[in-house]
């Protein structure tokens, strides 16, 4: 992968603690998977930041790459990758979303 | 879209043993729910494990072939 795209995503996850790259954007989801995981975490009530894919090419294809993840929406905590869609619903049914959030907001 | 047995079959190809149970949600052939049991999973992360099986799954998600999968992956009890 191209080095100044690899570059410009390692800056976006880094920058927030808590970022979804999603189809839309916080008020306006463009996708049931991206909204669900909106609506997770406003549920929990966890500041987070969003990245829309629609609006730049580059990324949305790039970050597929970069994850080894072939679909949106993808989240990343701290810097690490911790999944798509299913592995949210699933952590945050377990209730291992909510403490793993919970960690690393307070580190 | 394509045929629930082809997907299993991919799934199968890649993840030796493992039972594969593909329902198509909407009959189009294009949203799909797959759940793998394998035993290939222990001591993989959820990301590890979804990422295989996404693999096997390539040319199918990077076509859109399948345009959405709501995966569920888990060991052999």
């Amino acid at each position: 992968m191209d080095a100044s795209l690899k570059s410009r995503i390692e800056s976006l996850i880094t920058a927030s603690p808590v970022l979804l790259f999603m189809k839309g954007n916080k008020l306006m989801p463009q996708c049931g998977f991206s909204n669900n995981a909106v609506q997770i975490f406003n549920a929990l009530g966890v500041p987070f930041d969003t990245f829309d894919v629609l609006s730049d090419q580059e990324i949305r294809q790039g970050i597929k790459e970069y994850s080894e993840w072939p679909t949106i929406p993808q989240i990343y905590v701290k810097g690490e990758f911790l999944g798509g869609s299913d592995i949210l619903i699933e952590l945050y049914n377990s209730g291992e979303l909510k403490e793993k959030l919970a960690i690393a907001l307070a580190s | 879209m394509v045929q629930p047995n082809a997907v299993a079959a991919a799934i199968s190809q890649v993840l030796p043993g493992a039972q594969v149970e593909v329902e198509d949600l909407t009959g189009g052939g294009d949203h799909l729910q797959v759940k793998v049991l394998w035993e290939g999973f222990r001591d993989l992360s959820r990301v590890k494990q979804h990422q295989l099986v996404y693999g096997a799954l390539r040319s199918e998600l990077a076509s859109e072939a399948i345009h959405a999968l709501a995966l569920t992956t888990a060991c052999p009890s």
